[in-house]
């Protein structure tokens, strides 16, 4: 059985949502979410880690700041070094981009106010670990929600990204691109400013992907806006069966 | 030393020296002058204090006694009509009620082993004077109340009430409050699920800032506020204690420091406390560990007048009896005082009573959390509260009579001359639309409206989807949960109250708040369950207003009788008023039900299913005493509001729930404020769906569009179950009306012999008011 680990920091808030998540893709057993403790510098033998959303001890410094330094976070980046899969979701992006799993950062929202919102995402990559079941260019509605979200980096780094494909959603506005219906476009700006859009990024090997919106809030249309998100957990449970 | 010989002097942390009143000192000086007065305390109430205590009391008594026996605290002014609910609420009633008034919220059995407590409180006052922290802390404090009673909080919602919409001063409350709500409730990982935004001139100067958690448990993990157990400790954990939130107590301060200027600066922060959701966030996981782990005997959490409510609470409702050691109390501020340590309102802080065996343990599970947890103190069976200062006795008091036995006023009861002149201009004699292209106008005059238009400028800053178990939220009728994944059993609630109604009768008014909760509640096919309340009123001292107040009671009490659901906690807010003017009495009535699988719920917008056909239920009349045309239209407020049918306002529910459990309803949304227009055009633009009315033959079209009668919902039933679903209604007695159908092909809403909005218009027109306002 396949075990994924889900890190809980004191403030994490969406650890129950994403061991939920591993939790469906996993139905038939395939799958199990471990519980990863901040203050514990051990793994437990998982074979992949979601570093959930949530603002990890207040982030009243910047988010994702002080997260880095926990000690559980030590282990991610050497596990991830050695190629193990690891998403960071929201907060957890942040953290990943925080600890140099990622290049670029997360500023405060251009309009300045919490957004909570369903977003569309154009899919740009999926020969990611948490990708592979997407379509390239498929479109998928998860929620969005965050104060920073805004993805910044310096133009040299966002070259490099969009140069080596590691630019994996983008946000896309709901309306169809004129005379390409139903394809959706990029709109004037992104919902928080993100430089080219940027809702999410992959390290060069495709095994740690980060992205701002909510893919495990989106794995049930009963409770999310539809089950899109679902495809990331099964993604990476292919990819882990595979290897 | 400065003092009498009986004072002394204790060098606190190093900090400067501080006297201290004990109780032998107070004894020995009965003449020493003390400011009840300034503390809030009338005469005949200090004289009160000095007979129950034998003496005078110690600053720190004054300074419990002035707050818990503040309007706030002891509902002097509401009691005596507060207790016609315990009076209304029959046997049955109470069938399903766990805990009920009293506790801090009110717990109710929703089946398979499930509880659920819901609570709403103000904090009007403090998001007037500092919006974001105001409106924050007031989501903080009902979050702790519903965690006080073991349950894990699982959803906010907040009702609000503004000034005009354009006002200069909306512009500084509403972002602040907004913004407040949002930066406390989503960094707490609660789902924001709901609520009212309601501007009136009225809260101008006064602001309504309502707050409603709900929480679930396992029926068997209820913890009542109790300190059973002689010898039990007393632990005090999370936050520290500072000098935020003492409002009058600095009185007593400067007082004591009198001549000191440079010692009362400190006591100049503001009164409004400072929330840090971070905290309180893990003070949630700390104390659902702890209640999993079995280590708490009682608990209560700190919220207004702070630790001397939460001792009084705990002394008088276990064994009668608690010692405190206040020094023990970690402080964030140097060189507190007894009386402020008492006072301070500091947020995320709760207070437990655990066994003496336990409290290793206890403390473990804090370290885990990185929360600070000290022993203060311990249960005795001496019937006395007394708390002590570095072995000097500052508090000696019998604690019900700070709890509990508080003065009782009966305040003058008068209705207020003018109201048979504001009952007598009816909106008879205003210009009504009646060509199309003036019904045409209205409509989208009404959805732009600051009451009708869309509330995405303020929901899209709430998080509704943290947990993962939200199913309904704004712009849903009612917010909907989850509670139990396997089984799919949840609940669903609504909070209403329109004061301009209230404000032309109060009685009706009031039952027409609870018959729109109500019905918010069961078009989602929930079966309503239990009603919880947040009174704010004007000043008790006039008797228009108590007049007011009596009736809002009465219709709300005489309402969930025949209804048959309890009322089971509330709260009540008085002096909300600017000058001599008071808001619109604005009892705001909160409805909870119960669903037994949330996958049958009913959504709000049209299209779920391929054909669907609309039914309009219940009847339309020309009803338009405080309607949101006369009020958007005219700027009028008069004559009386609609008729409240509560027996068909039970049928109605009755039928709602009833087509959701058999598959017979698609889409249903409640008509209230704006009318059959306002429910249209929002079910078309949720569902993003066209549709086309044709109302019935020689049905005036403006009071079909517009009117506000009472029991009545919008209902999109899938055509393959017209038959069977008109049957049922014809068969229990409901009038129902075919009003249309759904064409999901079409992008417009079309009403026959009126006018045609294409659906882009209709959403820019109802989406573009707030972002214009306030972005």
């Amino acid at each position: 059985m396949t075990r994924i680990g889900v890190i809980t920091f004191p403030g994490t808030l969406d650890d129950v949502d994403a061991a939920r998540a591993v939790r469906h893709a996993g139905r038939d057993g395939a799958a199990e979410a471990v519980p990863l403790w901040h203050a514990d510098a051990d793994l437990r033998g998982v074979d992949a880690v979601i570093v959930p959303g949530g603002f990890s001890y207040g982030d009243y410094l910047r988010a994702g700041a002080i997260a880095r330094f926990a000690p559980v976070m030590g282990e991610v980046v050497r596990a991830a070094r050695q190629g193990m899969p690891v998403l960071g979701i929201c907060n957890g992006f942040q953290i990943l981009c925080e600890s140099g799993l990622l290049p670029g950062a997360l500023l405060r929202n251009a309009g300045l106010h919490f957004v909570c919102r369903d977003q569309w995402l154009r899919v740009e990559n999926n020969e990611t670990a948490w990708t592979s079941r997407y379509e390239r260019g498929a479109e998928i509605l998860v929620p969005l929600k965050n104060m920073e979200g805004r993805y910044v980096a310096d133009a040299a780094t966002l070259d490099e990204l969009e140069g080596e494909g590691r630019v994996v959603f983008r946000y896309v506005v709901d309306e169809p691109e004129p005379g390409q219906a139903p394809k959706r476009h990029l709109g004037a700006d992104s919902p928080n400013g993100a430089l080219r859009h940027i809702a999410g990024i992959t390290d060069p090997t495709g095994r740690i992907v980060g992205l701002m919106p909510h893919p495990e809030h989106a794995i049930d249309a009963l409770t999310g806006p539809s089950d899109d998100g679902l495809g990331m957990f099964l993604s990476v449970l292919d990819a882990l069966v595979a290897a | 030393m400065t003092g009498g010989s009986k004072t002394k002097t204790i060098d606190n942390d190093g900090a400067a020296a501080v006297l201290v009143d004990s109780v032998e000192h107070a004894a020995a000086t009965p003449e020493h002058p003390q400011p009840y007065r300034e503390l809030g305390l009338k005469d005949d109430e200090y004289a009160r204090i000095r007979e129950i205590l034998g003496r005078r009391p110690t600053d720190a008594e004054l300074a419990m006694y002035s707050v818990m026996w503040s309007e706030h605290c002891s509902y002097k002014s509401s009691k005596v009509h507060l207790r016609y609910f315990g009076e209304t609420t029959t046997d049955e009633m109470k069938a399903k009620m766990l805990a009920g008034i009293g506790e801090n919220a009110g717990v109710v059995d929703i089946g398979d082993g499930w509880a659920v407590t819901f609570k709403v409180e103000s904090h009007n006052h403090p998001s007037y004077v500092e919006p974001y922290q105001g409106a924050a802390t007031g989501v903080g404090g009902i979050v702790r109340d519903i965690l006080a009673m073991g349950a894990r909080p699982v959803a906010v919602m907040d009702p609000l009430r503004f000034g005009p919409a354009d006002a200069p001063d909306t512009r500084r409350v509403l972002p602040g409050v907004v913004a407040g709500i949002g930066g406390y409730g989503n960094c707490l990982g609660l789902p924001n699920i709901g609520g009212e935004v309601v501007f009136d001139a009225s809260y101008a100067g006064n602001p309504l800032v309502n707050a409603l958690c709900v929480g679930s448990m396992r029926v068997e993990d209820l913890h009542l506020a109790h300190a059973s157990g002689t010898g039990n400790k007393v632990i005090l954990f999370g936050a520290r204690t500072g000098l935020d939130g003492i409002g009058g107590v600095s009185v007593l301060a400067s007082d004591t420091f009198s001549g000191d200027e440079s010692g009362t600066g400190r006591k100049k922060l503001p009164s409004v406390q400072v929330g840090d959701p971070f905290t309180e966030k893990v003070l949630i996981e700390c104390c659902l560990e702890l209640f999993r782990s079995g280590l708490v005997v009682g608990i209560q959490d700190l919220g207004g007048a702070g630790l001397s409510c939460a001792t009084s609470e705990l002394a008088s409702a276990g064994d009668g009896g608690m010692r405190v050691e206040l020094d023990r109390v970690p402080l964030r501020a140097e060189g507190m005082t007894p009386a402020e340590i008492l006072s301070s309102e500091s947020q995320e802080r709760m207070c437990a009573v655990v066994r003496p065996e336990d409290v290793d343990a206890f403390l473990r599970v804090c370290a885990k959390w990185d929360v600070t947890a000290t022993v203060i103190g311990e249960v005795t069976d001496t019937g006395r509260l007394e708390i002590t200062w570095h072995g000097e006795t500052v508090v000696d008091v019998p604690p019900r009579t700070v709890a509990h036995e508080g003065p009782v006023y009966e305040r003058p009861v008068e209705r207020p001359a003018s109201q048979d002149a504001l009952v007598a201009d009816t909106p008879d004699r205003l210009a009504r639309p009646s060509a199309p292209a003036e019904l045409r106008e209205t409509l989208l005059r009404m959805i732009a409206s600051p009451n009708l238009c869309s509330r995405r400028w303020v929901t899209d800053q709430y998080d509704r989807y943290v947990r993962g178990n939200t199913v309904l939220a704004q712009p849903a009728d009612s917010g909907m949960v989850r509670i139990d994944e396997e089984t799919g059993r949840g609940v669903a609630v609504s909070t209403d109250c329109n004061g301009r109604y209230v404000r032309l009768d109060p009685y009706t008014g009031t039952q027409l708040a609870l018959a729109e909760a109500y019905r918010n509640v069961a078009v989602t096919g929930a079966t309503p369950l239990a009603v919880t309340n947040c009174l704010n009123f004007g000043s008790p001292e006039d008797p228009g207003v108590m007049w007011q107040f009596e009736q809002a009671v009465r219709g709300l009490a005489d309402g969930c009788r025949e209804l048959g659901i309890p009322v089971t906690g509330g709260n009540v807010s008085f002096y909300n008023q600017t000058g001599d003017t008071a808001i619109l009495p604005t009892p705001v009535v909160g409805v909870l039900g119960v669903i037994d699988d949330v996958r049958r719920r009913i959504p709000t917008g049209f299209g779920a299913e391929a054909g669907e056909t609309l039914l309009l239920l219940g009847e339309t009349r020309d009803e338009f005493g405080g309607s949101e045309w006369a009020h958007v239209v005219h700027g009028h407020l008069g004559g009386l509001p609609p008729r409240v049918d509560l027996a068909r306002e039970r049928l109605l529910a009755e039928v709602l729930v009833a087509g959701s459990r058999d598959g017979m309803v698609s889409a249903a949304h409640d008509l209230s404020e704006g009318g059959l227009a306002q429910a249209l055009v929002e079910a078309a633009l949720v569902g993003q769906t066209g549709c086309r009315v044709v109302l019935p033959e020689g049905a005036d079209p403006f009071v079909w569009l517009f009117s506000e009668s009472a029991g009545r919902a919008l209902v999109a039933v899938p055509r393959t179950e017209e038959l069977r679903f008109t049957d049922m209604c014809t068969a229990r007695g409901l009038p129902w009306t075919r009003i249309g159908v759904v064409d999901p092909e079409s992008r417009a809403l079309e009403i026959q012999d009126v006018a045609t909005f294409e659906l882009d218009e209709l959403r820019d027109t109802w989406e573009g008011t707030l972002p214009a306002l306030f972005d």
